[in-house]
């Protein structure tokens, strides 16, 4: 039974520091490929610079714990500094539409205020804009819910971009009164 | 049952032309101009053929209707805001003379419930209102049967003319500007489509179910209205690739009234398509309900209203 256990998958987040240069994010996805693990997503913020000149990544995935230990090993091996490792953090996910100018122009700022709200992490973005119509540019981005329910994570988000004055949407499953 | 038909426009017309076939006749029959009275009944297509070719209906006034022998006033005139007359007053005087009372406008049930409820306390006639949410899909009547106390939201597409100009432009991959003007043309959209595309027209049928759920409280002003004007097809094409798609969707619950456009599955119940309506009704313990169909239109809105009529006789 613990054999069963330690063999299924489940969703793990790894936090680490890479140096910043060409190949380093190859360097750290290759271990997870070779266990057989699933990468879910991977966020890599170029303008979030640590102090010590290392560029943070965020790196979801599933797979058992047993692959996990392999992984974090290879990491060891690979002289790759590993901030943090464990279960998936998260509380859930959320999906948000933006629509407006700041998409089409100012999208990395936005996101970055966004994450810089520590309750919600941007996992996923996906743009389109024509240079025509920046207005009607839009965006969907997927966050990780790392603080609060999911409509206290709805409220911080509409909040943050409102004042880019951007259009909030969002998935009915979260309109739902308890 | 004799009906009392207050506008002949799509929803009047319609009731009056289908009354014979739902067991009824139309004693009296007013349009914004001109009224008839005939307690024998009135011949319903020789006067619509009348107006067609823009002759009165009759010369009777509406103080004639008021003292006629109707039994149910069918109220279908345009839906006005916030005093909600004249539908008001017409409601008033036909509840204070103990008629029963059936509503298509919806001006009076978002804006006044309270003050029409306690009228019609002291009433022996009855106020139903299915038509004003939902035209043909029996919402009202749901709830009723489920119990107000039993359900704990009412949510979905309640407007055909945003839902039509949303499926479109998904679709087609067209601006909302081009979609819009088409769906004037069609006939879907009116020249002035801000209730509509406004979330307005979602947004009265919502404060209405809120009104049903806690038994009042509720009018526009309480409402959280944002419209479908700034949805663009780039918004709408990259939902799509996530598997989704926009809809403006209505909620009502005990505690108010939210109206925006949602992202929704594509293959989701909430993503019907055209015209189409749909609602959830989440209950206390029964799951949830979805009830869907055409949400507008003369005969689907008529059929709600013989629906309580039928109501009041059973
Ligand atoms: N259409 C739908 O699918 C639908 C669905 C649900 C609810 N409703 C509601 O039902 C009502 C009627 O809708 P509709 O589409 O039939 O509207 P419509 O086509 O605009 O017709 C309105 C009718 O009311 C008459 N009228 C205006 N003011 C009047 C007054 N003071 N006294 C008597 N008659 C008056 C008009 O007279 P004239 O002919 O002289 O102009 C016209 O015949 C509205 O409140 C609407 O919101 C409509």
């Amino acid at each position: 039974m613990g054999n069963k256990l330690r063999n299924s998958p489940r969703a793990y987040v790894v936090r680490l520091e890479l140096a910043d240069r060409p190949g380093e994010l190859l360097r750290v996805l290759e271990p997870i490929a070779s266990s057989g693990g699933n990468l879910l997503s991977i966020f890599h913020e170029r303008g979030d610079i640590t102090p010590r000149g290392k560029i943070p990544v965020e790196i979801d995935l599933e797979c058992s714990q047993e692959q996990f230990e392999s992984i974090l090993s290879s990491y060891v091996d690979l002289d790759i500094q590993v901030t943090q490792s464990g279960e998936e953090l998260y509380r859930g996910e959320l999906v948000v539409l933006l629509i407006g100018d700041a998409i089409a122009n100012d999208l990395s700022s936005v996101i970055a205020s966004i994450d810089a709200s520590g309750s919600v992490a941007v996992i996923e973005s996906s743009v389109n804009r024509s240079s025509e119509s920046p207005a009607e540019a839009s965006s969907i981005l997927r966050l990780a819910i790392k603080e609060g329910n999911q409509l206290q994570a709805v409220d911080s988000v509409k909040s943050i971009v409102s004042k880019y004055d951007l259009h909030f949407m969002t998935t009915t499953d979260h309109e739902v009164s308890q | 049952m004799k009906l009392a038909v207050l506008g002949v426009g799509s929803v009047g017309k319609a009731v009056a032309q289908l009354s014979r076939e739902y067991g009824h006749s139309v004693v009296a029959l007013a349009d914004s101009k001109s009224a008839i009275v005939d307690p024998k009944g009135v011949k319903v297509d020789d006067v619509l053929e009348q107006k067609s070719n823009r002759m009165p209906l009759g010369d009777a006034s509406l103080e004639d209707i008021f003292n006629s022998d109707y039994e149910v006033l069918i109220e279908a005139t345009p839906t006005t805001l916030e005093s909600a007359e004249p539908a008001f007053s017409n409601i008033k005087a036909a509840l204070e003379s103990d008629r029963h009372v059936v509503l298509a406008n919806k001006g009076p049930v978002a804006e006044r419930f309270e003050e029409l409820q306690s009228i019609a306390d002291g009433s022996k006639g009855t106020l139903r209102f299915e038509a004003t949410v939902g035209g043909s899909i029996p919402i009202l009547s749901t709830i009723e049967d489920v119990g107000p106390r039993n359900i704990t939201s009412v949510r979905g597409i309640l407007n055909g003319t945003s839902n039509f100009i949303l499926t479109r432009m998904a679709a087609k991959n067209l601006s909302y500007s081009h979609v819009l003007s088409e769906a004037q043309e069609l006939g879907v959209a009116e020249a002035d489509p801000t209730f509509d595309v406004g979330g307005i027209d979602t947004a009265l049928k919502c404060v209405i179910l809120s009104n049903v759920l806690s038994g009042g409280g509720f009018c526009l002003s309480d409402a959280n209205v944002e419209g479908i004007q700034h949805i663009s097809n780039y918004a709408l094409n990259l939902a799509d690739k996530s598997g989704l798609t926009i809809r403006l969707i209505g909620e009502a619950t005990r505690e108010g009234v939210n109206v925006a456009p949602m992202l929704v599955p594509k293959t989701g119940d909430l993503a019907v398509e055209g015209t189409q309506n749909i609602v959830q009704v989440t209950t206390e313990h029964g799951g949830v309900l979805n009830l869907a169909g055409a949400g507008a239109g003369g005969g689907p809105t008529a059929s709600a209203i013989f629906l309580d009529i039928q109501r009041l006789i059973v």
